[in-house]
């Protein structure tokens, strides 16, 4: 095995948690905005992960470009929609959840 | 590797199965659409396990993407509509009839499609080496766009005049509704749509140009551009009215008009509806993709759109949102 793939598995190991805690905190939190906290925090910290785990894998620069590529658009997408979602939230009356 | 990959499978199949029932059971429509996008991605997936990248990109983008957002707006206009189909809910024996004319149907469609698998050779030649051996007279180098354009022409046309239909059907029900509030009130949004709209625009040009070597052509091309268009669209953008007349119509049609042109031509001189003059296979087939790529776009937005161009129809009930108190804090 060479250390390039010990890398590899070691950064897609290392991306299981997060997606494990997103999802876990998409399921059991308690309002929208944690919900949403949650599941974006697995998509860019995971995401970034698992991407950078492939790249080491790439065949080509390219590809590895089309990576990087495609975790920097998911990251925009993800961050633009839970704003969305949140803003409607609120608009829509929700306050955000706090212990008291 | 192939027991893991087996094991992948075997998850897929189950979760396509499992999406299918639980959104084909659901009483929330709305639960049932966003089932259906999920339905849709991972149907990708299962034909990019196939070996079928081609219809992965088209279910992922007409499938998913576009039907998706379709649906959703259908269901948005829908509105009040649901309350009336509440009260008018099916009675236990109307519901337990219905689930046993289901049951049988779908046990006779079972035993036919069982049968038919059972039927076959256990090796299938499949038309496979006779389009590898006639690829080279196709005009293009990629096997699925030569059957699509040239060996199998029919289909595809047909497939476009559906879809043209299908934008008739749509205009001669209402006027096209807004989409989305004239002014969009989120900058950040307005700021991706901007971001991404000539990515997508690029992507589809090149879907579009790949297709005549390698996984691509003018029904992903178009389903880009259609995504484009549409999140213009839901973030505020319109199209100008001076195009929203003749130039969009010319547009909806291009693409069958001279796919039936180029196929009609050699009629005239004793051929073959859609036998290319040899040749000219490439150069033909590369202007019917480009304008197709372009008509579908067109159908596809237009679609979602829900309605021929006119003024802002006022005889919908509303479907933007009545609008969100502008942010002051």
């Amino acid at each position: 095995m060479e250390i390039r793939d010990v890398l590899s598995t070691v950064l897609l190991l290392a991306a299981v948690p997060f997606f494990l805690a997103g999802t876990l905190g998409l399921l059991r939190f308690p309002d929208v905005f944690c919900r949403l906290h949650a599941l974006t925090k697995a998509d860019n910290l995971g995401l970034g992960l698992i991407v950078l785990g492939l790249m080491l894998q790439a065949p080509s620069w390219h590809a590895a470009a089309g990576l990087l590529l495609t975790w920097l658009l998911v990251l925009l997408a993800g961050a633009t929609v839970a704003h969305l979602i949140a803003r409607k939230a609120l608009a829509d009356g929700q306050r955000p959840w706090s212990r008291s | 590797m192939s027991e893991l990959g087996v094991l992948f499978d075997l998850i897929l199949l189950g979760t396509l199965v499992w999406l299918a029932w639980r959104l084909l059971a659901s009483a929330d429509l709305f639960k049932a659409v966003v089932l259906f996008i999920a339905f849709g991605l991972l149907l990708a997936l299962a034909w990019a396990r196939l070996g079928a990248p081609d219809v992965a990109l088209a279910e992922a983008a007409i499938g998913a993407g576009i039907t998706g957002a379709l649906l959703l707006v259908a269901l948005r206009r829908l509105g009040p509509e649901t309350e009336r189909m509440r009260r008018h809910a099916p009675t236990i024996g109307q519901r337990l009839s219905a689930r046993l004319l289901v049951g049988i149907a779908g046990a006779a469609v079972a035993l036919l499609v069982a049968r038919a698998l059972l039927g076959l050779p256990a090796v299938a030649p499949g038309l496979a080496p006779r389009v590898a051996e006639d690829l080279a007279q196709s005009g293009v180098a990629h096997p699925v766009t030569a059957v699509l354009l040239n060996f199998r022409g029919f289909d595809t046309l047909l497939e476009v005049g559906v879809l043209v239909l299908a934008v008739l059907g749509i205009w001669c029900l209402n006027e096209a509704p807004q989409l989305a509030p004239a002014q969009p009130d989120s900058p950040v949004l307005l700021g991706l749509v901007r971001l991404l709209l000539p990515l997508l625009m690029v992507a589809g040009g090149y879907l579009l140009w790949l297709g005549a070597h390698a996984p691509g052509g003018a029904f992903q091309g178009g389903a880009l551009l259609a995504a484009a268009a549409v999140l213009g669209l839901l973030a505020g953008f319109a199209l100008p009215r001076r195009w929203s007349g003749l130039p969009l119509r010319l547009m909806l049609a291009a693409g069958l008009a001279v796919f039936l042109a180029v196929g009609a031509a050699p009629l005239l001189g004793g051929g073959w509806f859609l036998a290319y003059p040899p040749g000219a296979a490439k150069t033909l087939i590369l202007l019917i993709e480009t304008l197709l790529t372009g008509s579908i776009a067109a159908v596809l937005a237009v679609a979602v759109v829900g309605g021929r161009p006119g003024e802002a129809a006022a005889s919908y009930p509303p479907l933007a949102e009545p609008p969100v108190g502008k942010e002051t804090s």
